[in-house]
């Protein structure tokens, strides 16, 4: 018998008493709330991220003094200052810049899904600045509006404030193996196409 | 209103001020209590130590001695916690439905002493006098197994002359535990010391709970430490009249 | 007859679920460090003030629990068709699964993929599942060196200890003491380390950053897995997860049966309650979720092996099986006055406090931890304190009157319920109850409780004496 069918065996053998149950779901679903705006950025401070209510990406950028950066191949473009020192290898990086999918309000949390603006996730890993874009039609009000917009079959990373450990005390200290800083720069929704 | 007392086995044999005390103030407001002669022990000694198949006859003989009454009071709530939540499991476990229904059903009649004040009886203020400070520690069976909230607490608030005090980390267990005191007695001595720490700093004359259980723990503490603070339970609290010159504790009645 | 089909508790001689020596004696020995007891109530202080501040913030904290207790049940409830789901949407995304009935077969798996690989170290992402089955141990009995890399495990790894919680693994440990573990034990340290935590923690990022960057394999964990896309999820908060999750040729996650949750969706209840529940935060600093293998992006060598190791035992017993609904959160730890006091060493266990002393002895079969079930006073703060509403209490209860009894409690415990079933004699008893007035130290067993407590007075009649003269 292989270790599968023992253990499948024995599974099926415990729960013969074992009936399914509702699920009550009572909590707040998604859609039930509007994303505040206000609340994300209070959030993303409370965990020590920094947060630029700006148009001009790349003028955050130059004033980070940023040294080697690194980007994902789909970057918006614009957001590069002209005299960005740019690097290939994120691990020769000192900062990278990326795009995000869904930002979640209530608790300061970024969620890249390694789309060609967000990049391969070691490449927001190394860098000890990460500098990440959110537009405003990103950002959404709780856990459950966030896992409706994602796909999980992409690889997935939630950021919520820069790296940090609990494991002394048990009070919250950042900067640990992660990016020790975090500039979140704010952007107004997308302007509409026109097809 | 006619109710059924059940005693407890541990206020009946060193408690029975408690029990004497919860009598006087239920006539007090005009009800009449009687005794079911029969009744001895919930059983949750047994329950909680392991041995349910023990604790079946006991199940058997609260239920059969407390069946025929509508409204139960006890002072005690780990007892009513016991009454309520496990003797139907204790005769389901046995193959018992008939006696787990029973039971259920004497168990959603019976009360801790301050449920019953504030729930069924509908009172706040039962007239009590008690110059004294006094600190009152939620025990938890009463906190977290009945839910009595802030019952107790509204009770006392209305009685003249008393100084209430709060207790640090009330909400903390004393760590009695029942036979935990024995097994773990280093564990329940460390958390005693902590719970006697709080009590020492409200500076309060008397500590008072729901359960005597508790209160004989802390005051077995209290007095090895010589601290000057006893323990009384909270019936003998809501028992006392500014006519009644009774003294805090009368240990010589058996208060813890 | 084949009895190969049943449900199995996890085999002795391997991994960390059974202690040395009893609650109440090692408890005895925790109880004298008075430095441990100070660091633990700091500790736990400070956790439940955090995570009570931003559970308090959530309007539908009640519903969440609701919603995450049922969807464990309806998890345990269909099992077999959700793991099988499960095993077909990894292979599918690209990644091996793997099946281990114990702790033996689960380290000879992990043992034979990482020789498979050529390589000699892995890095570790905390993980409950492998310290349960003392992976470490066995892969450097292989020849292959396991490196910790979250810090509390990294401050336990260094400091030759052993893990005292769920999720502070080095609890016990305050800021001085890491420093000194770490001036005595990391190699090329700075000598003017102080025990600032903000210098502890950079010095652990400089210590495993070149060991992250030229290690090829890793070992995790996983906190859950999505039987409906087969996607994983690890919490944390340090980003070594995202280190050992991303960079690595080849990934190998070690995860308890119960892990599962039935759909995506499912999540969004999980996310909620474990990082409030846990470190009390809103959100852990980072989340990782992957399905299989990501081409150009992360391990491209993907093996996921589920164990069992006792947990059928669990699910067989009808009471017991919703220790499984555990999510490691250790907030019935924090909350505890037991564990508070005692730190986890005592419990034995890797699995301590509350979750432990209900889930170990499961695990084990109740002979082999039959200590545990008492190592609670029955304050039911762990019940509240549960973000999937595990009732720990009536577990406890439950299994005390499964576990192996001393005879001389056998014989008391039949002589009292006898006589509390006999009035006559129940009165008898009472009466001699008196005889005890002078006695202020009781002998064995008793002598635990006047050891620190005095005995109340008896008094001079009984409730039912002072009734019958009315």
């Amino acid at each position: 018998m292989s270790s599968r069918d023992l253990i499948l065996g024995r599974v099926r053998a415990a729960l013969r008493d074992a009936a399914a149950s509702e699920v009550p779901r009572a909590y707040r679903s998604a859609g039930t709330d509007e994303a505040d705006i206000v609340l994300l950025v209070d959030r993303l401070v409370d965990y020590k991220a920094v947060v630029h209510r700006e148009q001009d990406v790349a003028g955050v950028v130059t004033s980070l003094e940023p040294g080697r950066l690194v980007v994902p191949p789909g970057i918006d473009r614009s957001w590069i200052p002209a005299d960005a020192t740019i690097v290939e290898d994120e691990h020769d990086a000192d900062a990278v810049l990326t795009a995000a999918t869904v930002a979640i309000a209530e608790t300061g949390t970024i969620v890249l899904d390694g789309s060609p603006d967000q990049g391969r996730r070691r490449l927001s890993l190394l860098p000890d600045l990460h500098i990440c874009v959110v537009r405003q039609d990103q950002v959404v009000a709780s856990v459950p509006d966030a896992i409706a917009r994602l796909d999980p079959r992409r690889p997935l990373t939630w950021i919520s404030g820069p790296s940090a450990t609990s494991d002394i005390e048990l009070n919250r200290v950042e900067g640990v193996h992660g990016p020790r800083n975090l500039h979140v720069v704010l952007l107004p929704p997308a302007p509409a196409r026109a097809f | 209103m006619r109710i059924a007392l059940f005693v407890t086995c541990l206020a009946d044999t060193l408690f029975p001020a408690a029990a004497k005390a919860t009598v006087e103030l239920l006539e007090r407001l005009g009800h009449e209590v009687v005794f079911p002669p029969g009744q001895t022990c919930c059983g949750q000694m047994h329950v909680n130590t392991g041995y349910q198949s023990q604790a079946l006859p006991l199940v058997r003989r609260h239920v059969r001695n407390f069946a025929p009454y509508d409204v139960i009071v006890a002072p005690s709530g780990s007892c009513v916690g016991s009454v309520r939540h496990q003797h139907a499991m204790v005769a389901r476990n046995a193959g018992d439905e008939r006696l787990a229904v029973r039971a259920e059903e004497v168990g959603r009649r019976t009360y801790e002493l301050s449920e019953l004040l504030v729930d069924v009886l509908g009172i706040e203020d039962v007239g009590a006098s008690y110059p004294h400070r006094v600190t009152y520690h939620p025990t938890c069976h009463s906190l977290r197994m009945l839910r009595v909230g802030d019952k107790p607490l509204r009770l006392l608030r209305n009685v003249r002359g008393i100084d209430l005090v709060d207790l640090p980390a009330g909400e903390q267990c004393c760590g009695f535990g029942g036979t935990f005191a024995l097994k773990n007695a280093d564990t329940s001595t460390a958390m005693l010391a902590d719970k006697m720490g709080h009590i020492l700093e409200t500076k309060a004359e008397i500590c008072t709970a729901g359960d005597s259980s508790c209160l004989m723990h802390i005051g077995g503490g209290l007095s090895r430490l010589d601290a000057g603070i006893q323990t009384v339970h909270l019936a003998e609290i809501l028992a006392s009249t500014e006519a009644a010159t009774d003294m805090p504790g009368r240990a010589s009645e058996g208060s813890a | 007859m084949t009895f190969l089909g049943m449900p199995a508790t996890a085999p002795r001689g391997v991994g960390n679920l059974r202690g040395e020596e009893p609650f109440p004696a090692a408890a005895h020995k925790a109880l004298a460090n008075a430095q441990l007891r100070r660091n633990l109530s700091h500790a736990t202080t400070t956790i439940r003030g955090k995570s009570g501040a931003v559970i308090s913030e959530l309007p539908d904290w009640q519903e969440l629990r609701d919603a995450g207790s049922a969807l464990k049940a309806a998890t345990m409830a269909r099992l077999p068709e959700l793991l099988e789901q499960l095993e077909a949407k990894v292979t599918a995304a690209g990644g091996v699964v793997h099946w281990a009935a114990d702790a033996n077969e689960a380290n000879r798996i992990v043992t034979g993929l990482v020789r498979a690989t050529g390589h000699e170290r892995v890095t570790k992402v905390k993980s409950m599942a492998t310290q349960e089955i003392g992976l470490n141990e066995a892969l450097q009995a292989a020849g292959i060196k396991a490196v910790e890399t979250d810090l509390a495990e990294l401050i336990v790894q260094l400091g030759h200890d052993k893990p005292s919680h769920i999720l502070v693994p080095a609890i016990h440990r305050n800021r001085s003491e890491i420093r000194d573990i770490f001036l005595r034990e990391m190699p090329g340290v700075d000598p003017a380390l102080t025990d600032e935590p903000t210098e502890l923690a950079a010095a652990a990022r400089r210590y495993l950053r070149e060991t992250f960057l030229s290690t090829k394999v890793a070992v995790s964990g996983a906190n859950f897995a999505v039987a409906e896309t087969g996607t994983l999820a690890v919490l944390e908060s340090e980003g070594n997860g995202r280190m050992c999750l991303t960079l690595p040729d080849t990934l190998i996650t070690v995860m308890g049966i119960e892990k599962l949750v039935p759909t995506w969706r499912d999540l969004e209840v999980f996310l909620q309650l474990l990082p409030r529940a846990s470190t009390g935060e809103r959100m852990n600093p980072y989340t990782s979720m992957w399905t299989g293998v990501t081409p150009g992006d992360g391990p491209q060598n993907f093996h996921l092996v589920l164990l069992d190791n006792g947990r059928t035992a669990v699910l067989a017993d009808e009471a017991g099986r919703q220790a499984l609904h555990c999510i490691r959160c250790s907030a019935c730890l924090n909350v505890c006055p037991v564990y508070e006091r005692t730190g986890g060493h005592a419990y034995g266990s890797v699995y301590p406090g509350p979750i432990g002393a209900v889930l170990s002895p499961q695990l084990t079969g109740v002979a082999d931890n039959a200590s545990l079930p008492y190592a609670s006073s029955l304050c039911g703060a762990c019940l509240d304190a549960c973000p999937v509403k595990i009732d720990i209490p009536s577990l406890l209860v439950h299994l005390r009157n499964e576990v192996p009894h001393p005879r001389s409690e056998r014989v008391a415990m039949a002589a009292a319920a006898y006589t509390m079933d006999h009035p006559a004699l129940y009165t008898r008893a009472q009466h001699a109850a008196k005889l005890s007035k002078h006695a202020k130290r009781l002998p064995p067993p008793l002598n635990g409780w006047t050891a620190s407590r005095d005995l109340p007075e008896p008094p001079a009649e009984t409730f039912r004496d002072w009734w019958a003269k009315r």
